[in-house]
């Protein structure tokens, strides 16, 4: 028996995928994805479907409850699965959905969302790993690859050229020499392999706002970009007046409190990419988030040089985001806006959440 | 699939309903199913009904119940449906002393089912009659497609709360009383009076009065349905240009809706009353002493009020024993409640002894409504610690806002009149004789939820096709809203 649930359940998770598709937009600018980052799968609440119906609101009905406690001492606060008098008991308390999807389709969803181009790897001849391909036909081989038509292809020439086919009743017996088999050769397939190198400024002008953004920010461009390469590193830079590599949880972590050279970032990051990733065999992203508030005395040309002798070349796109923060807007955006262009360089200004969308948008929009 | 009951149950059933029976209580033939515990959150999933027609909301269901299930949040232990026989389903892994307990608690809904008068009109062969529903929702599924049926649904099941709760069964057309058969009168009728007594006989002022409620009565005439008709659903079913598979997909819903309505009216009294029964039957008689502490364990789960929260078990199950125990001790009537003196109140007892069967009469005769109205008493919810809460907005916390008798009182009656929902009817269907639809809401100063609302009014007019507008208030003021078709109106009207 096909269970009838089946089919209910089957509707129920179309509804709720097409409901994600249009929070969509919700989910994004909010962190909540981040936390519930699995393996292989992403949980995603969804809000309740409930069918509209004319009735009250809970926080306007109040109701009835049992138990100790003097006028005035607070039961549960918004939010909490309290059910009325009418309808508790039994039934479950109603939590928030949650559906799970896999990384990619994640990435599918919001590609859709934003129009963004698939990313079209380059160096894909560079980087090989063998692979099983189906190539040709051999008189052996198990049974499971004969060829049947090969097969029954050369049992037919047999029987015409011996003069035992009759067209009349045309029953072709293949014998052990009649029989062909594919075969199979193993030869390099190309992969395209990618790193994503983020480097961001923690100095005391970037608050948990802004890092809150620069968070939700390379998830989703992480996420996207995984889901066009087979194999995806990230690495992580941060940088005030000097920069060194460090793991995610850090990354994200740290304040500290000097100045900002941001060249520093720039030479650690062209240092790592000229060892450890060969921009032939890798494709290489650098992504720059900073409030733009670059120390005098020469640094911004000191990036600019950097930026054009050695990371532009190699990259297949540079993004830089400048965060707003507190203390307004600096000035380095402006400055590589004047000095500097280039096919694969993005700048984008993340003025607050909402802006998120639109400064992913813009990092990859182009395709690269 | 299920499973033959096994003579281990099979004996146990013939055992706890002999106990039952020998306790008056009475019920349909019973008949079991044992299920494990995917199968058993799929009919949990339909209600307990073994064939739904197809609709997401079961898949919801179920994946909440699922999922709660594995994660050890909750499982079923019983689940038992209104019809004759009555079914009954068991989940297979739970232990003997469970099933029993069950089986004692669905004798007591059995019981309930069959003998309380507002299930009296329910359909008692409903299993088949939700297969037919079925059958017949599949077939315009396959006739006009699954997008289609099932968007429809989802409107008609948004409405299935428009009908009349208090019927005490469902009505199968609306009644119009007739019309008078000669035009009224539009003049009132003077009385003969010579000429100089006649602003003293006929006065001016009440011959306007008279005029004016001739007009009104007369305008009334003119309007449809003459009277408000709470059962909107049933207007829209008669009214609306629906086509034929959409009107029966409608009827679908409220025949539903009012087969559930009487559950929903009583919930309180028959949970208490099946409790109170598993309770006696489990303690007094079929119960093995090594079974006792899981019995207890268990049957403190049910019970557990969980933290501010009324749980209807408990409740349900408290008040009865309260009546048992006024009744058999004469604790009701005028002297009773004159006497105020707490040692005489204490000690109260008239060895009257007609606690059960003041019990079994009130069984048969109340609803949650009438049953609280009548036995909630200020000593009761005294010593079971009941309050009133209310939201507080500046806290964004429920916090305890009263104890006192009148007020928990009120709003529990509050809670369960016309099922907690708000009384809404239809009072004209020719609005500015343009065939828009006018529904009203009797506010009883609680606002309704007015996003839902409005993708409510979007359904209504869905089905009526024309402009619908909804008179209730928003913000303490009286306003309409409206929907056109493409767009939503909130306006201010006069009381």
């Amino acid at each position: 028996m096909i269970k009838r649930i089946e089919r209910d359940r089957r509707r129920f998770e179309d509804i709720v995928r097409g409901k994600i598709k249009q929070d969509l937009k919700r989910h994004l600018t909010r962190g909540e994805l981040i936390g519930r980052r699995g393996e292989e799968l992403v949980s995603i609440p969804v809000p309740q479907i409930e069918l509209p119906r004319f009735r009250y609101g809970r926080r306007d009905t109040g109701g009835v409850g049992q138990g100790p406690g003097d006028v005035g001492t607070p039961i549960g606060s918004d939010g909490d699965p309290v059910d009325g008098s009418g309808a508790a008991g039994d039934a479950p308390g109603h939590h928030i959905r949650e559906v799970e999807l896999t990384i990619q389709e994640l990435a599918e969803l919001m590609g859709e969302e934003l129009e963004l181009p698939r990313i079209q790897p380059k160096g894909a001849e560079s980087l090989t790993v063998p692979k099983n391909r189906f190539t040709g036909i051999k008189r052996a081989g198990p049974e499971s690859l004969r060829s049947f038509k090969r097969t029954y292809k050369e049992a037919l020439k047999r029987q015409l050229a011996s003069g035992s086919y009759n067209p009349r009743r045309p029953v072709i017996v293949p014998v052990r020499e009649d029989m062909r088999y594919r075969s199979f050769r193993e030869e390099p397939e190309a992969i395209a392999n990618a790193v994503i190198l983020y480097m961001m400024d923690v100095s005391g002008s970037m608050g948990n706002e802004q890092k809150e953004i620069v968070r939700i920010e390379s998830f989703w461009i992480d996420t996207w970009i995984r889901a066009h390469y087979d194999g995806l590193e990230t690495r992580y830079l941060i940088h005030d007046a000097a920069a060194r590599e460090v793991d995610r949880e850090t990354f994200y972590t740290t304040r500290e409190s000097g100045g900002t050279r941001i060249s520093s970032a720039y030479q650690l990051a062209a240092d790592i990419v000229q060892r450890e990733y060969p921009p032939q065999a890798w494709n290489v992203y650098f992504f720059h988030f900073s409030d733009g508030d670059n120390w005098g005395g020469g640094d911004d040309e000191k990036c600019f040089t950097l930026l054009h002798e050695r990371l532009l070349p190699d990259a297949n796109l540079f993004g830089y985001g400048q965060v707003e923060s507190r203390y307004g807007s600096g000035q380095f955006l402006h400055a590589l806006e004047s000095h500097l262009q280039a096919e694969n360089l993005v700048l984008s200004r993340i003025e607050e959440r909402d802006a998120i969308l639109r400064s992913i948008k813009d990092f990859l929009g182009k395709g690269k | 699939m299920p499973h033959e009951l096994t003579i281990d149950l099979r004996t146990l059933q013939e055992q706890i309903e002999q106990h039952a029976c020998a306790y008056g209580l009475d019920f349909f033939e019973i008949i079991y199913e044992v299920l494990d515990w995917e199968e058993i959150n799929e009919v949990a999933a339909y209600g307990g009904y073994p064939a739904r027609y197809p609709h997401w909301r079961f898949g919801m269901e179920y994946i909440e119940l699922s999922r709660s299930y594995a994660y050890g949040l909750s499982r079923i232990y019983e689940m038992v449906i209104n019809n004759d026989p009555t079914y009954a389903y068991l989940l297979a892994a739970n232990h003997l002393v469970d099933q029993k307990l069950v089986m004692a608690h669905v004798c007591g809904h059995g019981d309930f089912f069959k003998n309380n008068f507002s299930f009296a009109h329910t359909n008692r062969k409903m299993v088949d009659e939700m297969a037919n529903h079925a059958a017949r929702i599949r077939r315009y599924m396959e006739a006009f497609g699954e997008e289609e049926v099932e968007k429809f649904l989802d409107r008609c099941l948004s409405l299935d709360n428009l009908i009349d709760y208090n019927a005490p069964h469902i009505r199968r057309s609306h009644y119009e009383p007739p019309r008078d058969e000669q035009e009224p009168p539009v003049e009132p009728r003077r009385l003969r009076a010579k000429e100089y007594m006649e602003e003293y006989i006929n006065p001016e002022d009440v011959l306007a009065a008279e005029r004016q409620k001739l007009q009104e009565k007369q305008r009334r005439e003119e309007r449809f349905p003459s009277h408000p008709q709470k059962d909107s659903v049933l207007f829209l079913l008669e009214n609306a240009p629906l086509k034929n598979w959409e009107r029966d997909v409608l009827g679908v819903v409220r025949e539903e809706a009012y087969y559930f309505a009487p559950q929903g009216r009583s919930k309180i009294m028959n949970e208490g009353w099946a409790s109170y029964w598993h309770s006696k039957i489990m303690t007094e008689r079929a119960l093995d002493p090594s079974e006792l502490v899981d019995y207890a364990d268990h049957h403190a789960g049910t019970m557990a009020p969980y933290p501010g929260r009324l749980n209807p078990y408990k409740l349900g199950l408290e008040l009865w024993r309260d009546i048992e125990e006024r009744w058999n001790k004469g604790r009701h009537g005028s002297d009773w409640e004159a006497c105020d003196d707490f040692e005489a109140r204490k000690n109260w007892d008239t060895r009257e002894g007609r606690g059960r069967e003041r019990m079994f009469e009130v069984r048969r005769h109340y609803n949650d409504v009438t049953f609280i109205d009548e036995f909630l008493t200020p000593d009761f919810v005294r010593k079971h610690g009941l309050f009133v809460y209310e939201y507080h907005p500046s806290t964004g916390q429920y916090v305890i806002s009263d104890r006192d008798f009148a007020a928990v009182k009120e709003k529990l009656l509050f809670g369960l009149t016309n099922f907690g929902q708000p009384w809404i009817e239809v009072v004209e269907a020719n609005h500015l004789n343009r065939g828009e639809l006018v529904l009203s809401h009797r506010y009883e100063g609680v606002p309704l939820k007015l996003d839902l609302a409005r993708e409510t009014l979007e359904n209504i007019h869905y089905v009526w096709k024309r402009p619908v507008h909804l008179e209730t208030h928003v913000d303490e003021e009286p306003v309409v809203l409206g929907f056109d078709g493409s767009s939503h109106t909130t306006e201010p009207r006069k009381e």
